[in-house]
C-alpha cells in the first residue's frame, strides 16, 4: 500500500523518453481534493447512530476534471489532440508511423505511447524524429486522464502543433476514459472480425472516426468493408470512416486531408 | 478490466465524503449502474475485494441499482426503452439517438459511522 496517501495502488506507472532512465512516479490520488469546492452538496440524515451521506457522485469525474484540465491546456496552446484506440495488432503504431513520416514536414506532432509493457513503440517513434514520452501502465489496461496530463508534462509541446495520443491496444476499456482529445479515432483492421463494432459498442459510440486499416488484404480475408460500416453507423450515425493500408499507403490521402482541415477549424 | 480502475474510483470518492465528514468506517454504499455504462457487474465484483482492501470500505456492504437504458431519437423525438446501443427507434427505424439514462456510473449515497 501506498504510504502517503494510502491507497491501495502498488503498480509503477513509469514515463520515459527514449534513451534515458526509466522514471518511476507514483500517482497519489490525492484524496484531499475531493473536500474542497462549493459544489459538493452533502445531504446528511441521521438515522439513530448511522448517516446517510447522499454523495450523488459520478464516479468517473475525477478523471473528466483532469481532461478537461488537458483539454484546457491543449486549447491554450492551439494543439489537436486525437486518442488513437484498437485491439492490439489493428496497426495503430504503423498508422501513426506513416503519418508521422509523411506529414513531419508540414506539421508539427508530438506522441504519447500507452503500452502495459516496454518501450518498443516510442522507440519507434523516436527513430522518425519526432517527440516522444512512452507511459508504462503495469497491470492497467487504458491510459486515464492523469497520465497523459503527467505526460504532458515531461513532453512540454509547442504551440500550434498535433498531440497523438496511442492508447493502450484494447478494445473495451479506454472506452469509458476521456482524455482531453478532440477526437477518438477507433482503428480496426481486415484480418479482425467485421462485427466487432456490435460486439464492442463502447468504443465504436464514444468514438468520432473509423479507420480500417490493412485493406491491401481484402482479396485475402472473409472481411466486409461495407458489414462493418453498417454496424458502426447504426451505434453512431456520425461516424465518419476512412479505408486505407498504411503499410502501401492506400487510402492515406484522405485521411491527411481530414487531419489538415481539423487544424483549421 | 477497467472495472478495477473503477472499483479504486468508487473507493477514493467514497473515502473522501467519509473522511470529510469524520466518519470512522462505511458500512453501506448504494451504486447506480446505467445498462449500457459499460461496466461488467461481474468483474466489478471480482475486482471489489481488491480495491477495498486496507480501506474504509473493506467491510461495507455494497448495493447495486443497475439503470435500464432509454433512448430520446433524434429523428422522430419519440422515447424507447433500449437493450442495445445498436438498437434502432422502434417508432421510425432511425439510429440517431440520445440517451436519457442508462449511462450512469454513480455513488446514491454511503451509509457511514
Amino acid at each position: 500500500m501506498c504510504s502517503t496517501c494510502g491507497c491501495s495502488q502498488t503498480d509503477q506507472i513509469t514515463y520515459s523518453k527514449p534513451g534515458e532512465k526509466i522514471e518511476v512516479v507514483h500517482l497519489h490520488h490525492d484524496h484531499d481534493h475531493h473536500h474542497h469546492g462549493s459544489g459538493h452538496h452533502h445531504h446528511d440524515h441521521d438515522h439513530g447512530n448511522r448517516t446517510i451521506l447522499e454523495l450523488e457522485q459520478d464516479i468517473l469525474m475525477q478523471n473528466n476534471m483532469i481532461a478537461e484540465r488537458v483539454r484546457g491546456f491543449l486549447m491554450a496552446k492551439n494543439i489537436f489532440a486525437l486518442n488513437l484506440v484498437s485491439s492490439p495488432g489493428s496497426g495503430k503504431t504503423s498508422l501513426l508511423e506513416r503519418t508521422l513520416k509523411d506529414l513531419k514536414n508540414e506539421l508539427k506532432f508530438y506522441v504519447i505511447e500507452g503500452d502495459q509493457q516496454t518501450m518498443q513503440d516510442a522507440d519507434r517513434i523516436d527513430a522518425i524524429g519526432i517527440p516522444v514520452v512512452q507511459i508504462n501502465t503495469g497491470k492497467a489496461c487504458h491510459l486515464d486522464s492523469q497520465m497523459v496530463f503527467n505526460a504532458l508534462e515531461k513532453l512540454n509541446p509547442d504551440e500550434n502543433s498535433v498531440l497523438m495520443i496511442e492508447n493502450v491496444g484494447n478494445l473495451v476499456c479506454p472506452a469509458g476514459f476521456y482524455l482531453g482529445e478532440n477526437k477518438r479515432v477507433v482503428i480496426i483492421s481486415t484480418t479482425e472480425g467485421d462485427d466487432k463494432p456490435i460486439k464492442y459498442p463502447d468504443m465504436f459510440e464514444s468514438s468520432d472516426v473509423c479507420v480500417i486499416n490493412k485493406i491491401d488484404l481484402l482479396p485475402y480475408v472473409p472481411f466486409d468493408v461495407n458489414k462493418v460500416k453498417d454496424y458502426a453507423s447504426r451505434i453512431n450515425p456520425n461516424m465518419a470512416f476512412f479505408e486505407l493500408s498504411a503499410l502501401t499507403g492506400e487510402g492515406m490521402d484522405a485521411w491527411y486531408i481530414w487531419l489538415k482541415n481539423q487544424l483549421k477549424k | 478490466m477497467h472495472e478495477l480502475s473503477i472499483a479504486m474510483s468508487i473507493v477514493s470518492a467514497a473515502e473522501a465524503g467519509a473522511k470529510a465528514n469524520n466518519a470512522v468506517r462505511i458500512k453501506k454504499i448504494y451504486l447506480q449502474i446505467g445498462a449500457l455504462s459499460g461496466i461488467e457487474l461481474d468483474a466489478l465484483d471480482f475486482a471489489w475485494p481488491l480495491a477495498t482492501k486496507n480501506t474504509m470500505l473493506e467491510t461495507a456492504e455494497k448495493f447495486i441499482e443497475v439503470v435500464p437504458a432509454k433512448a430520446e431519437c433524434l429523428e422522430c423525438k419519440k422515447e424507447f426503452d433500449i437493450q442495445n446501443p445498436f438498437d434502432p427507434c422502434p417508432h421510425c427505424g432511425s439510429y440517431f439517438k440520445q440517451y436519457i439514462r442508462g449511462k450512469e456510473l454513480k455513488i446514491k449515497y454511503i451509509e457511514i459511522e
